[in-house]
């Protein structure tokens, strides 16, 4: 939680900005815990404690939110797709068979449109994309303090929850990609490929270091544009939620009936308890209202009494700042997959086209 | 920020869910999506079949209907012919008839009064003769004069 001063706030940010990372301290680091610093004799695979560490692990780390959150999410798309798959029959579909018979429907279409190639591993490939790079932006959607802070109270230190703002996993899915496409490339063209890349744009064979040179920096601008396009669009929704967030707990901390109070329950930073404990009776009292067992009108202004207590009408506006965020972001992380679905596929596209 | 290990950790990830999606995922459902194209593919055409036999069999029964109208008409026409001659036929046999029963009631008319002249000659006779004895008061041979009497009465 961030308070009030610019200094917890970069602390908040950059907290939100790193990952839980597992990997190897060299020998010899000097490694601040809370006994004071202690040097590593030999070469440690350790859980990183901040950022500092994270970076001086180098290569060897490897971001375990970001993976879990990764395989989570494509285990659940393999396993929605799959029950679909069982349901899959000729007759008239419904429910969820529809749904995903919808999305096949979409993926195969686009996949038509652009790749004209023969081959059956594209449109798979494109509906796993779709599907999990959505579902990995789809997690921007939660909100931003939620599964950090239950985490933090589960004894997780550092957690992000976003697979696609780590910009390994946007580029390991774009070499995968690249891979592919030089794989088909060479399977399809053969020589030709290299032709491409030598004879091209000059044809003559003065030409050919340029050729190379030029050619070999558009093939490679592929990967990357494409991972990173993905990453630097969900790195700065994800950045925006949090500058709302700091806002919103800030707005929250300085609620106007209860500044003093919280000032005397919790003296100078205000327990996330506090807020936890606003938060279950005002959708509390939502609930029952919904249950038809309280009033609309009663609803609305128990819920303004709680909030009140809570300075909640501050963090009302952030809310609704973040949901105004989230509504427009929904456009972006489905945008973002489905962006990075139809470049692969043009790529594989071109990858097949024989000259 | 930092590039390291979970690089490749996501690309062999990558590489095994889009295996996965190819073999169990992707297959299925575009076979049953397939299948079921083709299905109502099959049912559109059975339908353009159905209909354009609706149709052919709707002309055929307009055909069938015009044709037993026809018929109908050519049968009342008949019936009602056939009814005409019928009642002419009757008409015909009743004055026959009538005229035979009319002959028939003339000619016992006829007898009639013939049987009644016999009679009536057969009591003229005794009647006159009663008369005449009351005229002549006296005894007449009645032999003579039956003779005479008889005559008369034969000439009524």
């Amino acid at each position: 939680m961030a308070g009030g001063n610019p200094a917890s706030t970069t602390e908040y940010i950059q907290h939100h900005l790193t990952n839980l990372v597992y990997g190897k301290l060299p020998a010899g680091y000097e490694r601040t815990t809370e006994q004071g610093v202690e040097v590593l004799q030999a070469d440690t695979w350790t859980m990183a404690h901040g950022g500092q560490e994270a970076t001086d692990m180098g290569f060897w780390a490897i971001h375990v939110d970001s993976m879990i959150w990764s395989i989570g999410l494509g285990s659940l798309f393999c396993w929605m797709f799959l029950r679909a798959d069982k349901k899959a029959h000729t007759g008239v579909p419904a429910g969820w068979l529809n749904f995903v018979e919808m999305i096949v429907e979409f993926i195969d279409g686009a996949v038509k449109d652009s790749f004209h190639g023969r081959n059956k591993m594209v449109a798979p490939l494109a509906l796993t994309i779709f599907v999990w790079v959505f579902l990995m932006n789809l997690m921007d959607l939660l909100p931003v303090d939620l599964i950090p802070t239950l985490l933090m109270m589960a004894g997780v230190e550092y957690q992000k929850i976003v697979p696609s703002t780590d910009p390994n996993i946007t580029l390991g899915m774009a070499l995968g990609v690249f891979v592919l496409m030089l794989y088909y490339s060479f399977k399809i063209k053969g020589t030709g490929f290299v032709k491409e890349l030598t004879m091209h744009p000059f044809n003559h064979w003065g030409f050919i270091p340029v050729n190379l040179f030029m050619e070999t920096v558009g093939l490679l601008a592929k990967p990357f544009s494409l991972g990173l396009r993905l990453f630097g669009n969900m790195y700065a929704g994800e950045m925006i939620f949090i500058l709302i967030a700091t806002m919103f707990a800030a707005g929250a901390g300085a609620g106007f009936v209860s500044g003093g109070l919280h000032a005397e329950l919790f003296g100078e930073s205000t327990s996330g308890y506090f807020w936890l404990v606003i938060f279950l009776l005002v959708t509390g009292v939502c609930w029952l209202n919904l249950k038809g067992k309280v009033s609309t009108g009663k609803t609305v202004l128990l819920c303004m009494a709680f909030m009140a207590i809570g300075g909640g009408l501050f963090a009302l506006g952030g809310g609704l700042m973040q949901w105004g965020w989230a509504v427009f972001h929904i456009l972006v992380i489905t945008l973002q997959a489905f962006i990075f679905m139809v470049l692969t596929v043009v790529y594989l596209s071109m990858a097949h086209e024989d000259h | 920020m930092n590039i390291n290990l979970t690089l490749f950790g996501q690309m062999v990830t990558f590489a095994f869910f889009v295996w996965f999606c190819m073999k169990f995922v992707w297959p299925v459902i575009i076979e049953s999506m397939e299948e079921r194209q083709k299905k109502i593919a099959d049912g559109l055409d059975a339908a353009d079949r159905a209909l354009r036999d609706l149709e052919l069999a709707q002309n055929k029964a307009t055909d069938q209907m015009k044709d037993a109208k026809q018929e109908a008409a050519g049968i009342i026409d008949q019936a009602s012919k056939r009814a005409g001659q019928i009642v002419d036929e009757a008409k015909n046999q009743a004055r026959v008839e009538g005229d035979r029963l009319k002959v028939a009631a003339e000619a016992e008319i006829e007898q009639e009064i013939n049987r009644a002249k016999e009679e009536l000659r057969a009591s003229v006779a005794g009647l006159a003769l009663a008369g005449a004895e009351k005229v002549l008061e006296a005894s007449i041979d009645e032999k003579a004069n039956r003779k005479l009497v008889d005559n008369l009465a034969a000439q009524l």
